[in-house]
């Protein structure tokens, strides 16, 4: 089987301070691996440099794109890059801020990145968009508001909504849970549960929280200073960590 | 269909003084097709730890654990995966659900994720559940509020749910009522005339009698306790 994602040797140095270095995984279609690790341990900005917002300093990112099997997304041109980040790859930021245009309808950011595909047929975005909000669970009658008038919650179900509505094979998310009271995580959790099953998508989900991970990731990979120092099986690694900072890590949670 | 040969692990804690604990030292198991082996041994021999290293959630140090074709010791995450999904079941003591995800749905889970249609999939949850006597009014309800002993039965249904070849089974009648028990007990007996291969821990002298073709002490395999 092919891998949907290699990455090899990445690495990327802000000046001669390292962001993440030596980084090497497969990610295989269906895949979910988790990247966990502190604040300033280099897992954003691996992120980064996979989903093609930062320049890596070395290394390979190979995507198996549709036309021509895996491509060094590091080295193709621009246009086909951003062609890729509008189809096979979406991305879920933490803010939904940054994922959303604030002042365009609801219904507006999910038939965006339709028309970016060259949907041109207003009647159908318009029901695509409609058939979207309601599987991230937005009702129709709030499909013209904008997302200002939504909660953090909404806010979030509404980019994830304008990211699948394409039907990408690789998402990237940002702490996709992150800043959302604990109610509201729960039912975004089961949310992307389930569409990854349905989709059967491959993600990369980058958090701080052990208890997303356990829920949503098959596989883990933990970060320090820079470097991948654990990876595994998300219940091995977790119940049976091997570094470590990775101990600590599992240890320091609070138990409610 | 499980074959553990010679296999043996210890905990290092790094954190603690990096104090290295040996637990486990020349272990070897062989359960075939339609067997149930209990593991006894007290408490800290290291029965759940030889559970779970066969399921993969703990690493092995050496040593081989066969389950089917594959070496659970050695094999890549991903192929774990595939063998948790279609080949190795796990009725753990502690049920871990999403949140707000409903009974019915966790027990279906095993199913959907290999390919059941859905009606399908929840007919067979419905009479999982129905046998092991959760009230229809539950089933639209997320398990993590129900109380010890639905828990349990919900985590024995989710894991009967799926035929799998081998079944591991974490105290599975642990806090059950008599006629839940007996249910329970039956479930294992279908298992093994299907040809299951099943590797248990019984707390409850009883069910192990009623279902278990031998016993295993892992004691001997204990580094620092065997005789």
């Amino acid at each position: 089987m092919t891998p949907l994602l290699q990455v090899e040797n990445l690495a990327k140095f802000y000046g001669h301070r390292i962001g993440c270095t030596d980084v090497s995984f497969d990610l295989f279609p269906g895949e979910v691996m988790g990247i966990v690790g502190e604040s300033g341990s280099g897992k954003s900005t691996l992120l980064n440099c996979l989903a093609g917002h930062l320049t890596p300093d070395r290394g390979a990112v190979r995507f198996d794109t549709r036309a021509e099997g895996l491509k060094d997304t590091i080295t193709m041109s621009e246009p086909e890059r951003r062609m890729l980040g509008r189809t096979d790859w979406a991305f879920v930021h933490q803010h939904a801020r940054d994922g959303l245009r604030m002042n365009v309808s609801a219904g507006g950011n999910v038939g965006e990145r339709l028309m970016a595909v060259n949907a041109r047929h207003y009647g159908n975005i318009r029901a695509e968009a409609i058939d979207w909000l309601g599987r991230v669970e937005i009702t129709q009658d709030r499909i013209d508001e904008r997302p200002t008038a939504f909660s953090g919650g909404m806010q979030q179900r509404l980019q994830i909504a304008r990211n699948l509505v394409t039907g990408p094979r690789l998402v990237f998310m940002d702490e996709p849970t992150g800043g959302l009271d604990v109610s509201v995580q729960a039912r975004l959790l089961d949310l992307l549960r389930s569409l990854v099953r349905e989709m059967n998508l491959s993600a990369i989900i980058v958090t701080h929280d052990l208890a997303v991970v356990r829920l949503l990731a098959d596989r883990l990979m933990v970060m320090k200073d820079g470097h991948v120092i654990e990876t595994g099986l998300t219940d091995q690694v977790l119940d049976d960590p091997q570094q470590a900072y990775t101990q600590l890590l599992v240890s320091s949670v609070l138990q409610v | 269909m499980i074959f553990v040969e010679n296999v043996s692990k210890s905990f290092v804690l790094h954190n603690q003084g990096a104090a290295e604990i040996p637990v486990m030292q020349g272990a070897s198991l062989r359960v075939a097709a339609g067997e149930c082996v209990s593991l006894v041994g007290a408490s800290g021999a290291g029965k759940s730890t030889l559970m779970r290293m066969i399921y993969g959630n703990y690493l092995t140090a050496s040593g081989r654990i066969m389950v089917g074709d594959l070496d659970v010791a050695s094999a890549p995450p991903r192929e774990i995966i595939r063998l948790r999904r279609e080949t190795l079941g796990y009725v753990s003591q502690f049920l871990r659900v999403v949140p707000r995800v409903s009974t019915l749905d966790v027990v279906a889970e095993p199913l959907l994720s290999t390919g059941t249609a859905r009606d399908d999939a929840m007919a067979q949850a419905e009479a999982l559940l129905r046998r092991l006597n959760i009230p229809k009014r539950l089933w639209a309800l997320s398990p993590t509020t129900f109380s010890g002993g639905e828990q349990q039965r919900v985590n024995i249904a989710r894991g009967f749910a799926f035929p799998y070849p081998a079944l591991l089974l974490d105290e599975p009648t642990a806090s059950l009522d008599p006629t839940n028990r007996a249910t329970v007990l039956a479930m294992i007996e279908e298992a093994k005339a299907r040809g299951a291969a099943l590797i248990g821990i019984f707390h409850d002298h009883a069910a192990r009698d009623a279902v278990c073709d031998r016993q295993l002490d892992v004691t001997q395999f204990t580094p620092g306790l065997a005789a």
